[in-house]
């Protein structure tokens, strides 16, 4: 449960070692937290970063998670449920950025890509949702990205699915009303990441720290949308209604 | 029969920590049902919302209410008791019971509270240190069990579940009406003395000395002064008046009866809140006013001085929407260092409201769970946007544990599970009992899963 000040006792990451997802973690963590459970394939390689986060009246696992074995959602949920309890936070991480050439050359892998992105998000939304109506409480953190804002040539596999994704959430949040439940998505612009390793910064780039630090602040005054940096919000209310001959040769990356 | 439910979002006084429950008000007939209906979330009970944190919020469970009429109370004038439904409050009951020369045994800083949150939480007042809390003086309630038989419980019947009921939060089963002792009293008023010290030693000394020869006791002490000034306090000490000491005009109607509300805060404060500009109003009214250091023999009717907040409606709005916790422990006699330290260190950071509250306690009473044990009670208000509030709490959390002290479960709505762990050193025979008379988990509350009571 939240305590009067915001402090969360349980957190679960899905997507267990994505470095935006775990500064937000950093951040929610304070003498309140109790369990900390990170989502991740390859549960066995994490043990470091269990190692890192952990500190006395805390437990923090690793726990085997395939975001891309949809079938396999609600069983996973339900045992991290059935072990540690009510969730506060969940923290929706999982994503594919992919090549867009290679997407262009093997259709099928950029079907995979947008399973993961989409497909499997709507999926985990859906049963994090329901967990949470069913508790009377609950937050979803949701990292969408600035990507599906408007949708460019360099990267249309993944900006679609985050458009996707953004989408969904904005209705998940809207039915989620009146729940106890609720939805905060994230629209980061390119942050340094092991997704963004050795690629060009975009304009605007940032950390993972700066994301969270941002997500951390909306999700405790109750926003439902939030962009990294700020910024992006006003940059990309210009971008939007750019004509497309512009927009199409503009440097972005 | 069952009552229709309706999905609610529920806070507690302190406007923190919102969760969803499916809410519905009950009698005594139909709570039976709704206990047996109850889902996998569990119910707890709620009164009139007055616990600051979350006690009386069961995220996605049921969160029931007790319509209780006072006009079912019985009052036994021979023995100075009164019988009650649970869910009556003591707003409610001292509009029939003080025009017929009676008090409530222990009376909180609000009336606004019901007969079965009194019993829950073991309340205690300014009186504790000569007559203990509001369990001391019940001498029997019918608690409904999980598996939906009644039992009667008082001291000397089934004993431990009577005790783990007092101060046990609603954990242990639904409290459906009470008898508890009451205080004779020949008139409505009260004869207070004022004492107005110039530093905490000044406060400990007077407490230390004079406390035992008035009824009730407390201090209001101001956080804006520091260093030699720290803990400049004005110290009420108060007994109920006798006939003997009333004007000729009281004396006509000595029992004379009329609590005011003499106005409502409206929703739309602004979200900084207002409550320190306010607070620190009335304090420097107070010290300021050129009267003698020691004031003795003024009159003052039972709202004026039990109750002066009860005057002001919904005050809990002066904080703004970010809301506010209420932060009150005890510490042994012997921790007067410790409690020295953390006024001082509440006073420097600026994040409460600059009027705190210190009160001596008495003997414990029996109850695992019943927050009062000898020693010096602090409470302190604090807004709960200010910046550092939280890792504050957290040190004063160690410092009064540390010390051998507690925090009080009614008020919480920031510590931890090790906190209360090493606060209430009983805790674990508390939960057999509470675990033999609710095997599959019933009773259940946002505090009780916050805190791990269960
Ligand atoms: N970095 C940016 O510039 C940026 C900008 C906007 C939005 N975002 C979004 O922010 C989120 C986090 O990104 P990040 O920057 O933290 O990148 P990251 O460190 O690469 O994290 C992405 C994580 O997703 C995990 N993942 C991928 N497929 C999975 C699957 N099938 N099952 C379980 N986990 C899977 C990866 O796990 P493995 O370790 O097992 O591969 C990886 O840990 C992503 O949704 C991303 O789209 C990032």
């Amino acid at each position: 449960m939240e305590n009067a000040v915001g402090e969360v006792q349980n957190v679960l990451l899905l997507g267990g070692r994505s470095e935006i997802g775990l500064a937000i973690v950093r951040k929610l963590l304070s003498p309140s937290a109790r369990v900390v459970t990170l989502a991740c394939r390859r549960p066995d390689e994490a043990a470091e970063l269990t190692q890192s986060l952990s500190r006395t009246g805390l437990s923090v696992e690793a726990v085997s998670f395939d975001a891309a074995d949809t079938a396999g959602h609600k069983g996973f949920l339900a045992d991290v449920v059935a072990r540690h309890g009510d969730i506060d936070v969940a923290i929706l991480a999982f994503g594919i950025l992919g090549d867009q050439q290679n997407f262009d050359e093997d259709p099928q892998s950029a079907v995979s890509a947008v399973h993961t992105n989409y497909t499997a998000s709507v999926s985990a939304a859906l049963c994090l949702a329901s967990q949470f109506r069913q508790q009377g409480h609950g937050k979803l953190i949701v990292l969408s990205s600035v990507a599906g804002e408007r949708v460019r040539k360099a990267n249309f596999v993944y900006g679609s699915s985050k458009a996707g994704l953004d989408a969904f959430c904005q209705g998940l949040a809207d039915s989620l009303e009146g729940s106890g439940a609720s939805v905060l998505i994230v629209r980061p612009g390119f942050v340094h990441s092991a997704m963004t390793a050795g690629m060009k910064p975009a304009p605007f780039s940032t950390t993972p720290e700066v994301v969270a630090n941002l997500t951390v602040k909306a999700l405790n005054a109750g926003q439902r949308m939030v962009w990294t940096p700020g910024i992006l919000r006003w940059l990309f209310m210009v971008l939007r209604h750019l004509p497309g001959p512009l927009w199409r040769r503009l440097p972005l990356g | 029969m069952k009552s229709d439910y309706s999905q609610s979002r529920l806070t507690g006084w302190g406007l923190t920590s919102p969760s969803y429950a499916r809410t519905a008000k009950v009698s005594h007939s139909e709570v039976g049902e709704h206990v047996k209906d109850s889902s996998g979330r569990g119910i707890v009970m709620r009164g009139l919302g007055r616990s600051y944190g979350d006690a009386a919020q069961n995220a996605g469970g049921t969160v029931l209410t007790l319509a209780d009429s006072v006009a079912q109370a019985v009052l036994d004038t021979e023995q100075g008791t009164l019988t009650v439904g649970a869910g009556v409050s003591l707003h409610d009951l001292l509009q029939i019971i003080v025009p017929r020369g009676f008090f409530i045994p222990v009376s909180p800083g609000t009336r606004f509270v019901t007969v079965g949150g009194a019993i829950a939480s073991d309340i205690h007042g300014k009186n504790h240190h000569l007559e203990g809390s509001f369990g001391n003086h019940v001498r029997r309630l019918s608690l409904l069990l999980a598996d939906g038989t009644v039992k009667e419980l008082g001291p000397d019947q089934d004993a431990p579940l009577f005790w783990a009921t007092v101060g046990g939060m609603g954990l242990t089963g639904i409290i459906l009406d009470a008898t508890f002792s009451l205080i004779r009293i020949e008139s409505s008023r009260c004869i207070v003395n004022t004492v107005r010290c110039k530093n905490i030693d000044e406060l400990f000394e007077e407490m230390s000395h004079g406390d035992d020869e008035h009824r009730y006791s407390v201090a209001w002490v101001d956080l804006l002064a520091t260093g030699a000034k720290l803990g400049r306090s004005v110290l009420w000490r108060g007994d109920h008046a006798r006939l003997s000491d009333l004007s000729t005009k009281d004396a006509i109607d000595p029992l004379h009866y009329a609590p005011k509300q003499i106005a409502t805060v409206p929703a739309l404060v602004p979200s900084f809140g207002l409550v320190n500009s306010w607070s620190s109003a009335i304090f420097n009214e107070l010290w300021l006013r050129k009267e003698p250091r020691r004031k003795v023999g003024t009159i003052k009717n039972i709202p004026a001085y039990f109750h002066p907040l009860d005057a002001i409606g919904s005050w809990n709005r002066l904080y703004g929407r970010g809301g506010f916790l209420q932060y009150q422990f005890v510490v042994p006699f012997g921790q007067e260092k410790t409690l020295r330290r953390i006024i001082e260190m509440v006073a420097v950071s600026k994040t409460a409201s600059p009027l705190v509250v210190l009160k001596r306690f008495g003997q414990s009473n029996p109850g695992p769970m019943s927050f009062p044990i000898p020693g010096w009670t602090l409470t302190v208000d604090m807004s709960c946007v200010a910046s550092g509030v939280s890792e504050l709490l957290h040190s004063l959390d160690s410092m009064v544990v540390e010390a051998g002290g507690r925090h009080y479960l009614a008020k919480d709505a920031h510590t931890t599970p090790s906190v209360i762990r090493r606060g209430y050193p009983r805790l674990d025979e508390w939960k057999a009992i509470q675990r033999a008379v609710d095997p599959s988990g019933v009773w259940q509350s946002d505090l009780a899963r916050r805190l791990e009571l269960i």
